[in-house]
Parts: C-alpha cells; sequence; structure tokens
C-alpha cells in the first residue's frame, strides 16, 4: 500500500507544472509631453508594418503573410551587407562602415570632454556616450570592422483597434525573432553557441562579474551589430473597444 | 476456580499500526487534491497566444498580473457578453482602475524593487487591440514600462529543429 502511494505522490509531482513567468518583454516608451516633436524619418529607413481590423498585414506597402514577415524584416535588417557590399538597394537602409580608427578618435574626443567637464549632470550623457562606442570597439574585436543601420533606422508597427491581440502577438513575435536569428547565426560563426544559449548562459553567471565578463562583452557586441530597434505608432482612437 | 482467573484479567489489545502510514497518506493526497495554489480566482478564461521570442522571469514577486479575456462564468458571460473583460485582484475592472492599481501594488513592494515592477498582461488571444491598447497608455500614464506579454511556448516560424 506505501509503495502504491509512493508512486502516486512521485506521479503527481513530475505532472504537475506550477506556472512558470514566460512571455514577450517589452519596455513601454513614458507617456509623451504635450507637445512631441516628430523626428524626421526618411522613408527607407522605416521598415513600416500595418494591421488592419481583419487581421491582414500590409508590408512596406504590400499584402503579407505572418509566416513570411520574419524573412522580410530580415532582408530589411541586413540590406546592402553587414560584413561585405553587396550592393545599395533605393527602397532599404543603407548601412554606414564603422572604422576602428573613427571609433577610437570618437572615444579620445569624448575622454577629453569628460575631462573638462565640471558637473556631474554634465559627465553622465558623455559617459554614457563613451560606453556605446566602447560597445561599438568591442564588436570590431570580435568580428571586425562592420557596417551599423543608420541612427534613424526602425521597424515600426501600428495596429487597428479591432486587430486579435493573437495577430498582434504573432507580429511582434516574428519580428523579434528577426533580429533574434541574426544574432543567432553571428553567435553561431563566432563563438560556436546561439544568442538565447550565450545570454541564458549570462543569465545564469551574472552575479559572478569575472566569470560573466567575456560573456557579457560578447553579448554587448553582438547586440552593437544587430540592434533591437522595434517601434509601435500611438494607437489613433482609443476609449472604442 | 483458578481456571476462570486467566479471563478476568482483561488486558486492553494493542492496536495495530500497521496501516497507520496508508492514512497519513490518504490525508496527504486529499489535501494535496484539494489545496489550490492560485490565490485569486481566475474570473476571466485566458487562452494566451504562443510565441518563439521568450523571456522567462525568475523573480517572481516582482511580476503583478493583469488579466484580460472572456468571462469564465457561464452566467456572467449571458450578463456580460463575450468580449474581454479586465480582472484586477479579485475582481472585474474598467480601463480606469488600471492606475490605482498600479499605485497599490507598487505600495506593497519594497523600496528597492519598485522600479524593477514587471506587468504581466495574461490576455485571451481573441481580444480585440483596441482594450489592450488602453491598458497600455494606462500603464503608461502610471509609470509602470516594464510589461510582459505572457505567452506560451513554440517553435521559431521555418526552423525544423
Amino acid at each position: 500500500m506505501a509503495d502504491i502511494a509512493f508512486l502516486l505522490l512521485v506521479f503527481f509531482l513530475m505532472v504537475t507544472t506550477i506556472d512558470t513567468e514566460k512571455g514577450i518583454l517589452r519596455q513601454l516608451p513614458p507617456p509623451l509631453p504635450d507637445d512631441p516633436d516628430i523626428p524626421d524619418v526618411r522613408q527607407r529607413n522605416v521598415f513600416e508594418v500595418l494591421v488592419n481590423a481583419n487581421n491582414n498585414l500590409l508590408v512596406e506597402g504590400e499584402y503579407m503573410k505572418v509566416k513570411n514577415l520574419k524573412d522580410a524584416a530580415v532582408k530589411f535588417l541586413i540590406a546592402d551587407g553587414v560584413f561585405t557590399e553587396l550592393g545599395e538597394n533605393e527602397n532599404l537602409p543603407l548601412r554606414e562602415w564603422v572604422r576602428q580608427a573613427d571609433v577610437k578618435a570618437q572615444i579620445d574626443q569624448l575622454e577629453q570632454r569628460l575631462a573638462a567637464a565640471t558637473s556631474e549632470d554634465k559627465k553622465k550623457p558623455i559617459n554614457k556616450a563613451i560606453e556605446d562606442w566602447e560597445k561599438k570597439l568591442g564588436a570590431i574585436e570580435f568580428f571586425g570592422e562592420y557596417k551599423e543601420l543608420p541612427g534613424s533606422a526602425l521597424i515600426s508597427m501600428q495596429n487597428d483597434n479591432n486587430t486579435n491581440y493573437d495577430t498582434y502577438i504573432q507580429v511582434q513575435n516574428e519580428l523579434e525573432s528577426a533580429v533574434n536569428e541574426l544574432r543567432d547565426q553571428l553567435c553561431l560563426d563566432k563563438f560556436g553557441i546561439t544568442y538565447t544559449e550565450l545570454s541564458k548562459t549570462y543569465d545564469r553567471l551574472k552575479n559572478d562579474e569575472e566569470a560573466s565578463a567575456i560573456y557579457k562583452k560578447q553579448l554587448y557586441a553582438v547586440r552593437a551589430v544587430y540592434p533591437q530597434r522595434i517601434s509601435e505608432a500611438e494607437p489613433k482612437n482609443l476609449g472604442q473597444y | 476456580m483458578s481456571k476462570f482467573t486467566k479471563k478476568k484479567k482483561n488486558r486492553m489489545q494493542a492496536i495495530s499500526t500497521a496501516s497507520l502510514p496508508d492514512i497519513v497518506f490518504m490525508l496527504l493526497f486529499f489535501f494535496m487534491l484539494v489545496t489550490v495554489l492560485r490565490s485569486d480566482e481566475p474570473l476571466v478564461e485566458v487562452k494566451p497566444p504562443s510565441a518563439s521570442e521568450l523571456t522567462t522571469i525568475e523573480q517572481k514577486n516582482l511580476i503583478k498580473y493583469i488579466n484580460v479575456g472572456p468571462p469564465s462564468d457561464k452566467k456572467e458571460r449571458a450578463r456580460r457578453g463575450d468580449a474581454s473583460m479586465i480582472q484586477l485582484n479579485d475582481s472585474f475592472a474598467t480601463v480606469e482602475d488600471i492606475q490605482d492599481y498600479v499605485a497599490f501594488e507598487r505600495e506593497t513592494m519594497n523600496e528597492a524593487d519598485q522600479k524593477k515592477m514587471i506587468m504581466s498582461l495574461k490576455v485571451d488571444k481573441s481580444t480585440k487591440m483596441g482594450i489592450v491598447s488602453a491598458i497600455k497608455q494606462e500603464l503608461r500614464q502610471a509609470s509602470a514600462l516594464k510589461i510582459l506579454y505572457a505567452t506560451s511556448e513554440r517553435k521559431r516560424t521555418g526552423s525544423e529543429s
């Protein structure tokens, strides 16, 4: 009898799943000021995804199925080549070379400004800028000189108020998987593990600064080459649902 | 008369304890089966969409929930319709309640964690985006900017392995 009870106990222990918190993590933009200044973005630098009330997708002015969205986004992200020249396409963004000498010159310049800065308030943005450039320098160390997306390039998504939540999540997921797939490829080529595994390893070792330093460098380098830029347009008519 | 003396010595029979473990186990199972881990009763039915690019949150104490979906109770559904409703804590709520809810939940956390608060949106597949957008706007106003769209897991599109 006790054996049977133990069997049952073990069985229930195995099949019971305690809810794990998994999902797509997103950072919302802070509330807009009353008079937002809208940056001027060139058409070729925006990958526009519209979803209508019937859950149809309009991507860059063309009808598309969700399953094809990832490939289209990948095409946009690596437009004219990342490490090599693939040739310019008029409708896609033009990547710019990041040269080691330029980056070093920029860092030197910023460090001079940092030394000259008097107050903490002034030092903060300069420090952040230096950090950004150093990430690029790190990426060059790992992968060689590469081309980066222009600063204004982004993936923009807008949906209707009657769009299904499921479709919305699928679109968000596909856009994110485009970036992650590129990162995975690059990681596999250079480090022998996928980006997903790399970030998991880093998460596990995060508390041990020494052990995680190398993974942190690699992560930042990959992120510098393939930044995630998904923006959501302000929904238009709120309140009706 | 000596042959009756034995009978008079009426000693108490010891109860066998062999079945005690069984009783304990039965009790254990009874409590295991009737105990519900979740403290808040779900009032809405949430079938989350599936996605492949997932983040796992380890620190559950940072997560606060907003459930959105059609009412799970049949009577409730007949009364309110199939449209998605918002559930905060143990009751139905409207979009206007969200800012108060966020402020209240934030107060219950310790100060160091307040900035790390993550709002988990458990939203049913069939929900229309209008209500989700409205919730997001409220969360922005309440400066609860970290959100998690709770989803189930699936493979990435186009990958075989």
